[in-house]
């Protein structure tokens, strides 16, 4: 166990400070607006939980909420495998390794807004890459047009946008692991699956729970890039969660609602990245146990 | 065997390159063409080439500056990130204290809220402390995800480094700070590359706080890139350029911190 040491706190203090500084009065001013009816800066009109009650009842959010489910489900059991396996075949050393991961990081660095335009036309069967090729093989692909292509379009996108942080991160797990262990695993003539399974798997279980929970909470809030490419269309296909709250918040310029809205958004992330995480704790506790007797 | 894995890995690997470069490809070659080529016609290479939109951005103050302004705030933002994280993940990983969990988890939730509705607290803290249009203020804002960020990045690969090490170096009478920078840092290199390069990337990327909190001079590239929208249509060739540059500055970080990444663990050298 870790020894208690309460000084400990004084070297988390300067994280303290940085983030509750930007973080703790924009939330409460959120909490504030939540519980108003803000017709202008100076009438406002104490309205109780009357917001959260019309957004829980909403049947469009209801939707919203299944896609965005289903899509961060996608997402995660794509890019994680993937990007596993991704970490595990980049070479370790010389100028290939630093090629491929320049490339590799590459698209991580687009801003969204640029991601979303560029596969806008990269999907065009017309004057796209994507697109024109799909067609050239006799697939009928429309992502403007059809609902299914428009979702797969946008889970592509994705796993092209954010494979690489998956990557990046177990990449720098497996490159932490002493070559000890390794060794050891060849006196033992371990299989390549065993390594991976005993070594390499709980070697990385820390970078791992990072990589899964970012995923899930980044593409929980996914705006930006299907905003650009699709609109949330065809038909409402691809609108997500925090389309939806923009529409609310920007487009109506409803301010109570759309803080309601968003602080029960934020309670569905925490309550399902919690899960998460305590999920992939106690995997990890398992397996501890596990290697420890036998 | 061992070879045809590893020729399974090695076309596993190309085949990934290819998905991962073909729609940077096709924005580079966007970028070479003019606007009616972009919406005209289907060519694997520009047909006419053309620089003029890489003129435009380079001679147009209002453009160049724009990634001046962003590589300003990252910059300050990156450093600030990872120096209050390095101890903070420390005490995470080697202590027990008074609500050490929840305040862990309680720093990752915030990345969990969606951004655009604390834009309006947002700008009003801001204005208050005189803080508008100024680099620090986006840098501040952006301590907001990346801190929290760089403390989880740390505290996973320290607690990969034995407790031995730590104690041994405190038997053979090291400081704390001598102890840290010297042994524990070289250890745990490749998590404070990677960590760096995310800070790097999320605060590079980031368009709705950084637009929200500068108007003129502290006006990033990502914020700027939003002219090539108008009523008069979309400038794809310029967006395209634009979104080519964008990638230079952190090709070139990766470039820089990617010993860190692939060097690893190098034990033995306490």
């Amino acid at each position: 166990m870790k020894p208690i040491n309460q000084k400990a706190w004084f070297l988390v203090l300067p994280v303290f400070i940085c983030v509750a500084f930007s973080a703790i009065l924009p939330l409460m001013t959120v909490v504030n607006y939540s519980v108003q009816d803000i017709i202008s800066p100076e009438r406002r009109v104490f309205v109780g939980t009357e917001w959260f009650a019309a957004v829980m009842r909403d049947e469009e959010l209801h939707g919203a909420l299944l896609r965005q489910l289903g899509f961060s489900l996608a997402v995660l059991l794509v890019e994680i495998p993937l990007g596993i396996c991704l970490a595990l075949s980049m070479p370790a050393q010389g100028w290939k390794a630093s090629a491929v991961l320049v490339i590799v990081a590459l698209s991580l660095l687009i801003p969204w807004n640029v991601v979303g335009t560029i596969w806008q036309i990269y999907g065009r069967a017309d004057i796209g890459l994507l697109g024109a090729a799909l067609q050239a093989l006799g697939v009928d692909y429309n992502y403007t047009g059809d609902a299914t292509d428009a979702w797969l379009t946008v889970l592509v996108m994705d796993v092209w946008h954010w494979t690489p942080l998956v990557a990046l991160l177990c990449f720098a797990g497996l490159r932490s692991i002493p070559d000890a262990y390794y060794q050891a695993a060849r006196i033992d003539g371990a299989s390549k699956f065993a390594v991976f399974r005993y070594i390499q798997l709980p070697k990385m279980r820390g970078v791992l729970m990072i990589a899964v929970l970012l995923r899930f909470m980044d593409s929980f809030m996914i705006y930006t890039e299907p905003f650009v490419l699709t609109g949330g269309g065809p038909g409402n296909a691809t609108t997500f969660l925090s389309q939806y709250l923009t529409q609310k918040a920007v487009g109506q310029f409803d301010l109570g609602p759309a803080a309601a809205f968003s602080l029960i958004y934020f309670l569905i992330i925490l309550l399902l990245c919690f899960i998460l995480y305590n999920w992939m704790q106690s995997l990890g506790t398992q397996d501890k146990n596990e290697v420890a007797h036998g | 065997m061992d070879e045809r894995r590893f020729r399974k890995r090695t076309i596993f690997l190309i085949a990934y390159l290819l998905f991962a470069l073909l729609p940077i490809y096709w924005m580079v070659n966007m970028s070479f063409k003019t606007n009616e080529e972009i919406l005209s016609s289907f060519s694997l290479w520009p047909q006419h080439f053309s620089l003029a939109s890489y003129k435009t951005i380079f001679t147009d103050p209002s453009w160049y500056s724009g990634y001046i302004n962003s590589l300003i705030y990252v910059a300050i933002n990156s450093v600030i990130s990872i120096t209050v994280a390095l101890p903070a993940a420390y005490a995470f990983s080697r202590y027990s204290f008074l609500g050490d969990k929840h305040v862990f988890f309680w720093l990752l939730t915030n990345r969990m809220t969606p951004p655009a509705v604390f834009l309006l607290p947002f700008f009003q803290l801001y204005t208050t402390l005189g803080l508008m249009d100024t680099h620090i203020a986006v840098a501040l804002a952006h301590l907001l995800f990346n801190v929290p960020l760089a403390v989880w990045i740390l505290e996973g690969f320290m607690s990969g480094i034995p407790r031995e090490i730590d104690e041994t170096a405190y038997i053979d009478g090291y400081s704390f700070p001598r102890f840290f920078l010297t042994v524990f840092l070289p250890l745990i290199k490749a998590g404070v590359g990677v960590a760096a390069f995310f800070c790097f990337m999320f605060s590079w990327v980031e368009l709705l706080l950084a637009r929200t909190l500068t108007s003129v001079d502290a006006k990033p590239i990502v914020a700027t890139m939003t002219r090539t929208v108008s009523a008069s249509g979309m400038d794809w060739s310029t967006l395209a350029a634009a979104g080519t540059l964008t990638i230079v500055p952190g090709a070139i970080v990766i470039w820089f911190v990617r010993h860190y990444i692939a060097k690893g663990f190098a034990m033995g050298r306490v």
